[in-house]
């Protein structure tokens, strides 16, 4: 008789997830990533889909990103069409209802952020436009706050045994994140009103916050790789126009931004863009610290 | 009238799309993240082709399969493709492919593809169900507008008649583990070259696939499958539909393919430079009865036992942004044995070895668009003659994002 309770005492356990399983989440970029060891700790178990170093709109859903997606309890990604290559193709791959869109495990950072540039039309004339406004909202430490609250509270949804330890680590987080914001907007302010050209339509929500005005683009159009006829045309709006530097991503090829630099003389800046782009952005706080350091280096500020 | 009944509902559907994106453009919170609802795309495809020689495109050792033919010399529009999928509610998605093809002068609708499939099946289950493109092979499920090179591997053009599509249901699983792993099986109505003819009820053709994968440090990728096909041909046909010479196969017919892809690229950016390596085998065993019908009174009948082996390997190569280069090899060659040997089955009986060098280089504007120009040396006819081919080729994509599949 007691062996029987014992049998069933096992069955029933085997059948319940381990009280130990951490919680998997997949974030289609280390910034989430990153934020997602903050907030979870050694709760969690985490991957992310790209490094800082490859081209988010040009992944695939290769099988590595399939097995990993299949495994997942949580999904975190920017949204705003930013995957819109390869996450749907990842998602109909990998077998894994948790992470359908409208379920708690599939989280999406842009829903929680005053999105910028939304076009009013959308025509593939003009590039690959994201018609839902521009997607790489990390580039602003002013947008992780409001993710990071509402992603902990999906942590603690998903994982309620250990929703207290979500919280208390978003309670940490937002001291020394408030703590670090104050910090870096008084270290930007020489950087106000510095008139810049970038690769890729990026950084808008970085330029917004600490107030740099971006008077032309490398690229023609956004996903159109920069031309000779249109360098020479962004050569000429900056000789109209001076321009303090010229910034690209640790991911761009950095020849085009070279030669622009080269010939109008301005310093040419590498941004990390995403953590891990850089030495020393190895999480949030690094990720924005080298942003500052370089863009203030650069304009010599 | 058949088409533009489909282009009415096409638009249709377009139309009913419409007020999500102006709510969008208003920039209301709702509207977000709808990447995974319902997408329409239209694909133009045309060709310029020219070739050197003139004899029939026959390959050796093989009965072709409908549609099989090469593409028409000069210009010359291929199918216009009108894909339509959308998640159907919170637990199926849907998918509808239309084609738009010249026949002798007509344009013909052909649902290629209409399917659904599940979507929140437990434990890694998948269900699929309809007209499919089936997981045979690497390139089977791949449409044209994302073939690496105008034409087909001559693999698939010879023993799948381009490629394997049939009625019928899949399912596919996916392990839990870091190694992707991944198993399947279709049962399939058995239509599709080749299997195909008159009997159909039941169970006529079934499909098995294992697929491997991972990563090899951060900038590479690589997949092996491996896959087998078993079906029954009752009186399956031959060559274009209406022709006078009808050659008809009874029998099985069992076909096993491994593939390997390979991926690389630095950093495991694609952006910049990236190298594609694919390579599949196919190996298909046939044995039956084939019935010859000239048409006018003449026919001729054998016993038929044949193997038919042969392979491609392509390297595909983007040297600077928006430039590829490709490069690949096809071989075929059968061992067949007719018992009653008859001149009309000289073809059949050949046993010479078919081959194929393609060169290609292609240009995306975007991602939305690829202009491609390619020469083949190919001598896969019987008697092996070589036939210069080139192309020009262009790709446009209108409508929604095309998915990165591996």
């Amino acid at each position: 008789m007691r062996k029987i309770h014992l049998l069933l005492g096992l069955l029933f356990l085997t059948a319940l997830p381990p009280a130990s399983a951490s919680l998997r989440v997949f974030a289609c970029e280390p910034d989430w990533a990153a934020l997602a060891r903050e907030l979870g700790g050694e709760d969690v178990e985490v991957y992310s889909a790209i490094t800082a170093y490859q081209d988010v709109h040009k992944m695939q859903a290769r099988p590595s990103l399939i097995a990993k997606y299949r495994q997942a309890d949580l999904a975190v990604c920017t949204g705003a069409e930013l995957e819109i290559a390869w996450l749907g193709a990842l998602a109909e791959k990998a077998n894994n209802p948790k992470l359908l869109p409208g379920r708690p495990g599939y989280f999406e950072a842009s829903r929680f952020v005053r999105m910028l540039e939304i076009p009013a039309s959308v025509d593939r004339s003009l590039g690959d436009l994201h018609p839902y406004g521009n997607p790489h909202v990390q580039t602003s430490p002013h947008n992780i706050l409001p993710v990071a609250r509402a992603l902990a509270e999906r942590m603690a949804a998903l994982d309620p045994g250990r929703a207290a330890a979500y919280h208390d680590r978003l309670g940490q987080f937002e001291r020394r994140w408030t703590a670090a914001l104050e910090k870096w907007d008084a270290r930007a302010r020489p950087l106000k009103g510095v008139r810049v050209v970038s690769h890729h339509k990026t950084w808008v929500y970085l330029y917004d916050w600490l107030g740099i005005d971006e008077v032309a683009r490398l690229e023609p159009k956004p996903g159109i790789p920069p031309s000779g006829a249109h360098l020479q045309e962004v050569l000429e709006t900056i000789r109209r126009t001076p321009a303090r530097l010229v910034v690209y991503s640790a991911y761009e090829d950095a020849r085009a931004s070279e030669w622009l630099a080269e010939r109008a003389r301005i310093p040419v800046v590498q941004l990390p863009l995403s953590v891990g782009g850089a030495p020393g952005a190895d999480d949030l706080f690094g990720l924005y610290e080298v942003t500052l350091d370089r863009l203030l280096q650069a304009a010599g500020a | 009238m058949h088409s533009k009944t489909l282009f009415a509902l096409g638009l249709c559907l377009a139309c009913s799309t419409f007020p999500v994106a102006a709510q969008v453009g208003g920039g209301t919170l709702a509207a977000r993240g709808t990447a995974f609802n319902p997408k329409i795309s239209l694909i133009l495809l045309g060709t310029y082709a020219d070739f050197s020689s003139e004899l029939e495109p026959e390959i050796p050792g093989a009965l072709l399969g409908p549609e099989t033919e090469l593409r028409p010399g000069g210009f010359s529009l291929a199918e216009t493709e009108l894909v339509i999928e959308s998640n159907v509610d919170d637990t199926y998605h849907g998918w509808a492919t239309v084609a738009l093809e010249n026949e002798g002068g007509e344009t013909v609708a052909a649902v290629e593809e209409a399917y659904f499939n599940t979507l929140a099946l437990p434990a890694g289950l998948a269900v699929k169900a309809g007209r499919f493109l089936s997981e045979l092979g690497y390139q089977n499920r791949i449409h044209a507008h994302a073939w690496e090179f105008v034409d087909r591997p001559l693999v698939y053009r010879a023993l799948l008649a381009n490629n394997l599509k049939d009625d019928g249901v899949q399912l596919r699983w996916v392990a839990p583990t870091d190694l992707f792993v991944e198993l399947g099986a279709e049962a399939l109505r058995g239509q599709a070259f080749p299997g195909g003819g008159e009997k159909r009820d039941g169970v006529n053709g079934a499909v098995g696939f294992v697929h491997l994968g991972g990563d090899v440090g951060v900038g590479g990728s690589w997949r092996l499958g491996l896959s087998h096909l078993q079906a029954d041909a009752d009186g399956r046909e031959t060559g274009e539909e209406g022709a006078p010479e009808v050659f008809a196969f009874t029998g099985d017919s069992a076909l096993s393919v491994v593939d390997f892809v390979y991926k690389w690229a630095q950093d495991g950016n694609p952006a910049k430079r990236n190298l594609v390596l694919h390579a599949e085998y196919f190996h298909r065993d046939e044995d039956g009865t084939v019935d010859f019908d000239d048409g006018a009174g003449g026919t001729a009948s054998s016993g038929y036992d044949g193997t038919q082996d042969g392979f491609y390997v392509q390297g595909i190569y983007q040297f600077v942004p928006r430039w590829r280069t490709g490069l690949r090899y096809d071989r075929l060659k059968a061992d067949n044995t007719l018992d009653t040997p008859d001149p009309v089955f000289d073809t059949l009986a050949d046993d010479d070895a078919a081959t194929r060098w393609s060169a290609m280089v292609d240009f995306s504007n975007s991602e939305f668009s690829r202009l491609r120009a390619q020469y083949n040396r190919d001598e896969s006819r019987p008697g092996g003659e070589a036939d210069d081919q080139f192309f020009v080729q262009y790709i446009m994509s209108l409508g929604s994002h095309p998915a990165h599949q591996f």
